[in-house]
């Protein structure tokens, strides 16, 4: 009963000044909508951008390295066990690049829980031959389905379809880079050299191409059956396991895991990619930044109106309390002007930058080296309008709590006196 | 006719600013049911001030306040606020009414802040109180649409919309003209008669004062006459 006769006075100060609330509620109408479309921008930003390397990157890589044993036989020599070794002209070791026994670590992976899926690999460094000019390069040897499913290996491939790795003896989807360079076009046949010095040609079905150019100078992709025959190797040879994990947050644990379990080199996305994640979390915090920022400039304007009514409402407020209403009613009347301010100005907020999100992913942006991209990224997410609506409803409590308390502090004799 | 309505006891006050000045020396006196006291004095005498420390709203003062036989002083703000909410009906000079409500919410909030009657009740009090003083046609007027003489009849029907024990008044006749401040007196001296309602206002205006059934008279700080 009471809290509508409080509701009542406060609607009756908030439109016998409809202007001014007004302008206080645009206020946050303004900072809410900024604030709610520059994270969704940031966001669909970052998600681009991380999406560059993250959805083509492996959470997990399984291979093996070439590097010197670290089990070196002086070491193992029961006479110098204590003492301080010093090796010098140590090589590496010859390791196969095989992954040893993959049919059996590949069924085992497939019954983690942890692991969202898998997808073999082989790569192997070849010559593109060109006339009399010869092209390094890499021939990627990869299972179409599960690196389209994994790696979303579809979106990056624009001309020509990726199936046909498959359906096509012999084929090949270079990067577009490199097929600019070797002048092949869909259909005609490029020659490659292996590191043996095995000739073999295959036939272009198709161009890659993933946004950075110098990845796709360089790269070109055949199926595995493909890559096996190139080599000359058996097929169950695979020199790289892919694993992408359920949590991209237990790649280095798993890492760890899963190098002492199968007996291979295993490296995690983490430490391969860490600056993709600084960056991301820097951007992010600037938007942050930027949009709280806003919301407390707008608070400051809801402050200020507040103020104005106070003085402006001096007598009224007197007259409240000469008439019974006590300190905390008058606080209460302001402080539901203020949060209706908050909220009318936030639910406003957020529906125009819900719009204003949706413009920018109207507005078109093509970049060559984002063949997927046709339109800014917007990422809509409804975790950021909860934050806008609560940072709406706090900085609006706050500013609109040291004039209510001031309006209750009014004493009515000065003012029914002054007159 | 006996029953004591409102009593000070070696009521004292004095401003410190800047320097320290006595405005209230050793006020007592009581007001019984049913009368009609006027308090006159010249200007700066403090009567003004002594009707805001009998009227609650001003705290800071010595001696004692009885409203309804019940002690006044050291109340929390809520509960002198509910004092005056409920017992005390104000007329001022400057009539006071809320410019942004109409005659009719003018009159019902102090009746809707009481919250002893639904807000339909409260609403045909007012209309009742504003009847009986003939100025029922402006009851959904703004409250700034309305003449001066019109504005205090509002502020009277407000004043007893909580049927309050007593009316306290500041110079209600102050700012009216000879008619409006006769049309005034009439309704206080109607109360008065016709529903034994206690009033207690204060005026410097002789003619109105001279027509009470009780005078206090003050001068510096003290009561001279009564």
């Amino acid at each position: 009963m009471n809290i509508r006769l409080i509701i009542s006075i406060a609607g009756s100060l908030l439109f016998a000044r409809l202007k001014q609330t007004a302008v206080a509620a645009i206020g946050v109408t303004f900072s809410i909508m900024m604030f709610v479309t520059l994270l969704s921008f940031m966001s669909g930003l970052n998600d681009l951008l991380d999406g560059l390397i993250l959805n083509r990157t492996a959470h997990v890589r399984l291979y093996n390295e070439i590097k010197p044993n670290p089990e070196q036989p002086l070491n193992l020599s029961e006479a110098y066990k204590n003492a301080h070794n010093f090796i010098r002209s140590v090589k590496s070791s010859n390791k196969r690049k095989e992954i040893y026994d993959n049919a059996s670590i590949m069924k085992s992976l497939l019954h983690d829980p942890n692991v969202r899926g898998i997808a073999p690999r082989i790569t192997a460094p070849v010559f593109f031959n060109d006339g009399a000019i010869e092209i390094t390069g890499s021939i990627n040897g990869i299972d179409v389905e599960a690196e389209g499913k994994l790696f979303f290996f579809n979106d990056y491939v624009t001309d020509g379809h990726p199936t046909d790795l498959k359906n096509v003896s012999n084929s090949i989807i270079l990067g577009k880079g490199l097929a600019q360079t070797l002048l092949a076009e869909i259909g005609d046949v490029v020659q490659v050299t292996t590191s043996e010095g095995e000739r073999f040609p295959l036939k272009v079905v198709g161009y890659f191409q993933s946004g950075l150019l110098d990845y796709d100078k360089v790269q070109s992709f055949a199926s595995i059956t493909t890559a096996q025959k190139l080599l000359g190797k058996s097929n169950s040879y695979i020199t790289d396991i892919q694993i992408k994990l359920h949590d991209i947050n237990l790649a280095p644990a798993k890492a760890i895991e899963y190098e002492q379990r199968f007996g291979v080199d295993a490296e995690d996305i983490k430490t391969a990619n860490a600056q993709f994640e600084t960056g991301s979390s820097v951007r992010t915090i600037i938007s942050y930044a930027v949009g709280v920022t806003l919301l407390i400039v707008s608070g400051f304007g809801i402050y200020n109106i507040l103020n104005m009514m106070i003085y402006e409402k001096m007598e009224s407020i007197a007259i409240l309390k000469a008439t019974g209403f006590a300190g905390k009613d008058v606080q209460r009347v302001f402080m539901f002007i203020a949060l209706s301010i908050g909220v009318v100005g936030g639910m406003l907020g957020l529906f125009f930058g819900f719009l204003l999100s949706l413009g920018i992913d109207q507005i078109p942006f093509n970049t060559a080296s984002l063949p997927t991209i046709k339109t800014f990224p917007i990422r809509y997410n409804p975790v950021f309008y909860g934050i806008g609506a609560i940072f709406s409803f706090i900085t609006t409590f706050l500013a609109g709590y040291l004039p209510a308390r001031k309006a209750s502090m009014v004493d009515p004799v000065v003012i029914l006196r002054g007159k | 006719m006996n029953d004591t309505i409102l009593e000070a006891r070696n009521i004292q006050k004095s401003f410190d600013d800047p320097v320290k000045v006595q405005v209230l020396k050793d006020i007592s006196f009581k007001i019984d049911k049913g009368e009609f006291v006027s308090v006159i004095g010249k200007s700066g005498c403090g009567k003004s001030t002594l009707l805001y420390i009998l009227s609650t709203m001003d705290t800071i003062y010595d001696g004692d306040l009885l409203i309804d036989n019940q002690l006044m002083n050291g109340r929390k703000e809520v509960e002198l606020a509910r004092v005056r909410n409920e017992k005390i009906g104000f007329v001022f000079q400057f009539h006071y009414l809320l410019n942004e409500f109409n005659v009719l919410k003018n009159v019902m909030l102090p009746g809707l802040k009481l919250g002893k009657f639904s807000a339909k009740e409260v609403e045909e009090h007012a209309m009742e109180q504003l009847k009986k003083l003939g100025i029922d046609h402006l009851s959904h007027k703004m409250a700034g649409q309305i003449s001066g003489g019109e504005k205090q009849r509002v502020a009277i029907a407000r004043a007893l919309i909580n049927q309050p024990l007593i009316i306290m008044g500041d110079e209600p006749t102050g700012n009216l003209d000879k008619r409006n401040s006769e049309i005034v007196f009439e309704i206080f001296s109607q109360l008065k008669e016709e529903f034994n309602q206690t009033l207690l206002i204060v005026t410097h205006d002789l003619d109105f004062s001279g027509k009470c059934s009780r005078v206090i008279e003050m001068e510096d700080g003290r009561i001279i006459r009564q």
